[in-house]
């Protein structure tokens, strides 16, 4: 395409666009074609990010993006005025609890199903294991109300246990504990697939050598099935870090009640209820602006440690 | 010493039994530690997978339990009394048939319009010789790694589109899927180019031959995205909950976290005075609404495990 058009622009412009005509003519249909999913992109994915300007204005749905007032910083300085190291306090705290938590039971789950001989076996505990994945995050918290909830079968086993109710549900010491094990058991045996594509490629001389050379399993496991997916678990680990700020908002959402408040409020959730709850579409735009620029720095800044370690990382 | 064990190696081999092939490994797993390994392991992965699937069991089985059973019996799997009532209940309003319908006509409409712009587009750029197939490419690539975020996608919606309170609300911000779009293209452009030459000879323009000769070919393909987009429909309720209006047109997760999850939590907080509080229905009646909303993507979980798998594998080698 380019050299064509390159000789074309060399022998004058009007033959280039002649040619392009003609072109365009022979495949007209493909143009067509093309032109409803061009315009998706351009109005639902490139006018929203024209639309972060907003995060610099006073933005009011009557005079539009363009004639709102422009106010500079004043909602980042509005943000580190409110009590935002509460917000980002909350994220962190439940996103290292999750990534100390979820992020390493599935490449222990993968190795273990990696030595599980019997194939019916595995491939039996493998669909028990995917299971969830595909159950909605407002089944998952409902199952999770109708088990912990006060009347549920854990929360009547724990009261007679305990001798007083506990509240799983609204018990501030408890919510992160709950938010991630909801995610250990919706996600573990489905995070197991990519560490399994990895392990397919292993050469299986590697340990017939090893056996040879009389490694035991453990030996095998730590020497050579582990160091097999060390780049995947590298590039896993950079593009989690890169997202160290979000802790989505569809759960909490659902999760957060006026009990735990004090720590279901992350950044996400800030930003969805001052936002769209309370209509304040700068404050929530300039939070999302912040947020999405600390990412960025996350995602490079991993990724130049896993260069350190003599890692592909991510780019 | 080294020698010894090919050597040992070898005869098991022959005799067949101490030598176990699997995918990665060659080895012998008769010795002692390797027998205990084996049975930690199995065992350990065998009550990894029963406590996943447990809880869904055991809803299962409760929606059909009375309420007495549920109060005062522990864990159960099959309950003593087995009584519909719990479904009777939930059936006897139209609040969750029409529920149930609204969740289908979102999942059905959304799926063909998904599949409608994503072949619409993955076709011509599939062809190398399209004119500005690069800056669409780049486009579609840059789309990928920036979004504007969910407050200026919001302000587009509600405010500019002006599509609160319709359907299209939900369905039009997500109908392309830029990875699954790469994908089906990267699918048509191993179609082999001399049918689609034969089919131009035969008098077909590109649209015919892609009705007539590449649709038909890539119909695997096209339920394999279907069913993508069909369960991200199903599933979905943060678009439904902030763009509809009329709880008339609430799909199923939401009639569901309107049931249990306000409930509850209006129940344990009554300090909010919510004016909307409604009595938190009885155990087993919650039970059922759950499992209402999970059999349709249990009806389809066996063709979800084998494309969603491979679907993994496929960006997982590439990436």
């Amino acid at each position: 395409m380019s050299s064509a058009g390159q000789v074309a622009t060399k022998s004058g412009k009007g033959k280039y666009w002649h040619q392009l005509g003609s072109d365009i003519r022979k495949h007209l249909w493909l143009y067509i074609l093309m032109i409803p999913g061009i315009v998706y992109f351009l109005v639902f994915k490139y006018l929203p990010m024209f639309g972060i300007v907003i995060a610099f204005e006073n933005y009011v749905p009557f005079s539009g993006i363009l004639g709102s007032k422009w106010v500079g910083l004043y909602w980042f300085q509005f943000f580190f005025k409110s009590n935002w190291s509460l917000y980002l306090v909350n994220t962190l705290i439940l996103s290292f609890m999750s990534i100390v938590l979820t992020f390493p039971a599935p490449i222990i789950l993968a190795l273990m199903l990696n030595e599980i001989r019997s194939l019916h076996y595995k491939k039996l505990t493998q669909t028990l294991l995917y299971v969830p994945h595909f159950i909605s995050i407002v089944i998952v918290v409902s199952i999770t109300y109708v088990i912990f909830g006060a009347s549920g079968l854990i929360g009547r086993f724990a009261a007679q246990i305990t001798g007083t109710k506990v509240d799983f549900l609204g018990d501030p010491k408890l919510f992160r504990w709950m938010i991630v094990g909801q995610n250990i058991w919706k996600e573990t045996g489905w995070g197991t697939i990519i560490f399994l594509a990895a392990l397919t490629n292993v050469d299986t001389q590697l340990y017939e050598a090893a056996m040879i050379d009389g490694a035991n399993r453990a030996q095998r496991l730590w020497h050579i099935t582990l160091p097999a997916i060390r780049s995947t678990i590298v590039l896993m680990l950079v593009l989690r870090m890169g997202s160290v700020l979000d802790t989505g908002y569809e759960q909490l959402i659902l999760m957060a009640n006026a009990k735990n408040r004090s720590v279901s409020q992350t950044l996400d959730v800030f930003v969805y209820q001052s936002g769209i709850q309370n209509s304040q579409y700068s404050y929530a735009a300039a939070v999302g602006l912040l947020k999405s620029i600390v990412s960025v720095i996350m995602v490079v800044g991993t990724n130049k440690i896993a260069h350190m370690l003599g890692e592909e990382g991510l780019y | 010493m080294a020698e010894d064990k090919k050597k040992r190696h070898e005869t098991a081999t022959v005799n067949g039994k101490k030598i176990a092939v699997h995918e990665g490994a060659v080895g012998v797993y008769n010795s002692r530690g390797s027998i205990m390994f084996d049975v930690i392991n199995y065992l350990i992965v065998g009550l990894a997978s029963i406590t996943t699937v447990l809880p869904l069991i055991y809803v299962i089985g409760a929606s059909f339990a009375t309420e007495f059973e549920l109060q005062t019996r522990p864990m159960f799997i099959i309950p003593h009394d087995v009584t519909l009532d719990a479904y009777k209940f939930i059936f006897a309003s139209n609040k969750l048939i029409r529920s149930f319908g609204n969740s289908v006509f979102i999942t059905v409409c959304g799926t063909l319009i998904n599949l409608f712009f994503t072949v619409t587009m993955a076709y011509p750029i599939s062809k190398k010789y399209l004119r500005f197939r690069n800056p669409i490419l780049t486009m579609v690539i840059i789309s990928m790694f920036f979004s504007g975020g969910m407050i200026p996608g919001y302000i587009l919606v509600a405010s500019i589109l002006k599509l609160r309170g319709t359907y299209w609300a939900i369905i039009l911000p997500g109908a392309i899927s830029a990875y699954n779009m790469m994908i089906v293209k990267n699918f048509f452009q191993g179609i082999p180019q001399e049918l689609e030459e034969s089919a131009y000879l035969d008098g077909c323009n590109d649209l015919t031959t892609l009705v007539r000769i590449v649709l038909p070919l890539s119909l695997p393909v096209l339920a394999t995205f279907g069913l993508f987009y069909a369960v991200g429909h199903w599933n979905s309720y943060f678009s439904a909950m902030i763009y509809l209006t009329d709880s008339k047109m609430y799909p199923l997760q939401l009639l569901l976290r309107s049931i249990i999850v306000q409930a509850e939590a209006s129940a344990g907080d009554m300090s909010l005075m919510d004016p909307n509080f409604v009595e938190p229905p009885a155990q087993s009646v919650k039970m059922a609404v759950i499992v209402v909303a999970t059999v349709p993507i249990m009806c389809v979980y066996p063709f979800l495990q084998k494309y969603f798998v491979k679907g993994v594998m496929v960006g997982a080698l590439k990436g």
